[in-house]
């Protein structure tokens, strides 16, 4: 026989005050294991549509707003081309991919166009102070968007997804889908713009953005026709989704100053305002079931000891030591911590697959990992709040007590 | 043996002290059957006690063996009593969730040894009490003379060399408190030392030697 064997017969010789004790240590782990199930998988799906938005960090002139931007409608406003050095020559982690952009209006058969200066890839490779700082090497764990450099043929259609393109000579254009149909535009053809003839290197795809009424030309081309020298007037910049969590942002912003750092969250802020909802609802319940989970188990414990007093008063005129005393309760304590936290984790598991899709609206799958920490919080609860009641069994007077009634 | 010298307890009940042994000095031989007799209240459970290790004396020394018992650390002196006293009370003090198998299995597992021995040794003694048939049977499903037998065969265990027993027959009925008594006598003739406490004349004329205590002092 075994000091377990005692436990486990005197663990089911009180079922019911065994039962409540459970029942408070299995709600409380099913509750936190349930939140942070569904919370994991809406992180997951705000990093997925994060990285589905391509760009999702834009850096802008100070004075310039989102609007300007989506309506490419801030032609006046430029910073110098150099800001582009400053990211690529920094030792920011988590930048995917970067695309600098000027942008202003130029006639074409009498009609204002807007004309989209942009850096393809191998301007990037040309220049030796922009070579192998990682823009266009994914991090590790990174988002899903892919790397550019994987095609080795060019994709006018990359563009519009991955914001960067491979090749782009300096008298071709890429033509948004509304201005080609427009203007009749037709892949390999030719088209003049400020007495400048240009050649169609592609016709992008529909998008549904302002993309499609844009003509891409290569940015240096764009810079002589504005005139205005090495300037931009935004950078789309693809960062890993983890990153921009970390404080990728306010990273970028100290970095440059002078310009104004954005990040596309609207699309996912329902999303990222249910995680924050969760982390808080979390750590609430977390605090709740260390306190009630624990004053339960401790009550019960406190209450056990009582009970058993005349049973640890023989153990004690039969020799046994204080040590032997707590083992006994500890390993009682632990003993519910494990069956709680396992039962726990499958009830909050269950629940979290079941409810995730309704209030998150995402789906979500059990996650094993989680099952180690429900067992580390219900046993550490459990082991710790029965340690004074145990220390208490371990200080009864057997005298007393057997001369009790 | 046991020897108590001038030994004096007091407790504090509602601030105000009370005696409840009064410098006694006692030997016991080794093999010895000692009754301690008197009223209720004069002190002679709380002397049986102060014997066994579990109620140190305000005054006073108690030694078993040459071992002054109460020099020791308390988880020594718990030790030296799984092995050298065997306890033996009016209400049996049985764990109630364990059969009488795992109830006498309990000494073994104190003194680190739960296994095979442990188990056929523990069979023996509840086979020596006669309860072959109630190994699986919890306290609450066995009689009361039966209930005290399975604390028979706990307390011996461990083979101890003294036995204290507090009023062991005062729950049972005359017939089977004889048995018990008959056992005692045949475990003394083995050697045992034992001290009783009894109310029963019949149970102290058996012994060989009793002794009277009155309001915590010992009276011819």
């Amino acid at each position: 026989m075994k000091i377990s064997h005692i436990v486990w017969k005197e663990l089911f010789e009180r079922k019911n005050q065994l039962f409540t004790s459970f029942l408070a240590i299995i709600l409380g782990i099913t509750v936190i294991v349930a939140i942070r199930n569904i919370m994991n998988y809406s992180e997951k799906a705000v990093a997925k549509e994060l990285d589905a938005l391509g760009a999702n960090i834009l850096i802008l002139p100070k004075s310039a707003t989102v609007q300007d931007y989506y309506s490419a409608d801030m032609q006046d406003e430029v910073f110098p081309e150099e800001y582009v050095t400053r990211l690529t020559t920094s030792d920011l982690q988590g930048l995917d991919n970067l695309s600098p952009k000027l942008s202003f209006s130029v006639p074409i058969q009498n009609k204002q166009w807007i004309l989209t200066g942009i850096l393809p890839k191998q301007e990037f490779q040309g220049k030796a102070a922009w070579q192998g700082v990682g823009i266009f090497s994914k991090p590790e764990n990174c988002g899903t968007v892919p790397d550019a450099s994987q095609n080795s043929k060019p994709d006018p259609g990359a563009l519009s997804r991955k914001r960067v393109i491979e090749t782009l000579l300096l008298d071709e254009i890429l033509v948004g889908a509304d201005t080609a149909a427009a203007l009749n535009l037709k892949d390999g053809g030719s088209v003049a713009m400020m007495g400048t003839p240009f050649t169609i290197a592609g016709i992008l795809p529909s998008t549904g953005t302002i993309d499609d009424s844009r003509i891409f030309a290569h940015l240096h081309t764009v810079q002589d026709m504005a005139g205005k020298g090495p300037v931009l007037n935004a950078i789309e910049v693809v960062g890993c989704c983890n990153a921009i969590s970390g404080g990728l942002v306010g990273k970028i912003n100290r970095l440059l100053p002078e310009a104004k750092v954005l990040t596309i969250t609207q699309v996912v802020d329902t999303q990222i305002k249910t995680n924050r909802l969760m982390a808080r609802l979390s750590m609430l319940f977390l605090g709740i079931i260390v306190i009630v989970g624990g004053a339960s188990i401790a009550n019960y414990m406190y209450a056990n000891v009582f009970e058993r007093r005349q049973e640890i008063a023989i153990m004690m005129a039969m020799g046994a030591t204080s040590g032997f005393v707590l083992r006994l309760f500890l390993i009682k304590a632990l003993v519910i911590g494990i069956v709680g936290g396992v039962a726990g984790y499958f009830i909050g598991t269950g629940m979290a697959v079941y409810l995730g899709p309704k209030i998150a609206a995402i789906p979500v799958l059990p996650m094993p990992s989680l099952l180690l920490w429900a067992l580390g919080i219900s046993i550490v609860l459990n082991v710790g709040a029965s340690v004074f009641p145990a220390l208490r069994a371990t200080k009864l007077d057997p005298s007393t007590v057997l001369q009790e009634a | 043996m046991i020897h108590i010298e001038n030994a004096h307890k007091t407790y504090t009940h509602h601030a105000e002290e009370v005696t409840a042994l009064d410098r006694v000095t006692l030997k016991i031989e080794a093999g010895e059957f000692v009754s301690i007799v008197g009223p209720s209240g004069s002190g002679k459970s709380t002397l049986l006690l102060l014997m066994g290790g579990m109620l140190s004396p305000t005054s006073g020394t108690v030694s078993i063996d040459n071992t002054d018992i109460y020099d020791l650390p308390p988880n020594e002196r718990s030790r030296f009593r799984g092995q050298h006293i065997g306890f033996l009370f009016q209400r049996f003090h049985l764990i109630p969730y364990l059969t009488a198998m795992e109830n006498v299995m309990v000494p073994f597992l104190l003194q680190g040894d739960g296994g095979e021995a442990a188990s056929q040794r523990a069979t023996q003694l509840l086979s020596r009490v006669q309860l072959e048939q109630r190994f699986d049977h919890k306290p609450g499903e066995l009689s009361v003379g039966q209930q005290q037998r399975v604390a028979l065969a706990r307390m011996l265990a461990n083979d101890p060399p003294v036995i204290l027993a507090d009023e062991p027959t005062g729950n049972l009925d005359p017939e089977t408190g004889g048995a018990i008594i008959d056992f005692l006598l045949e475990l003394n003739k083995t050697g045992k030392t034992i001290v009783m406490v009894t109310h029963t004349p019949e149970a102290a004329r058996m012994t060989s030697r009793s002794i009277r205590l009155t309001n915590g002092a010992f009276v011819n």
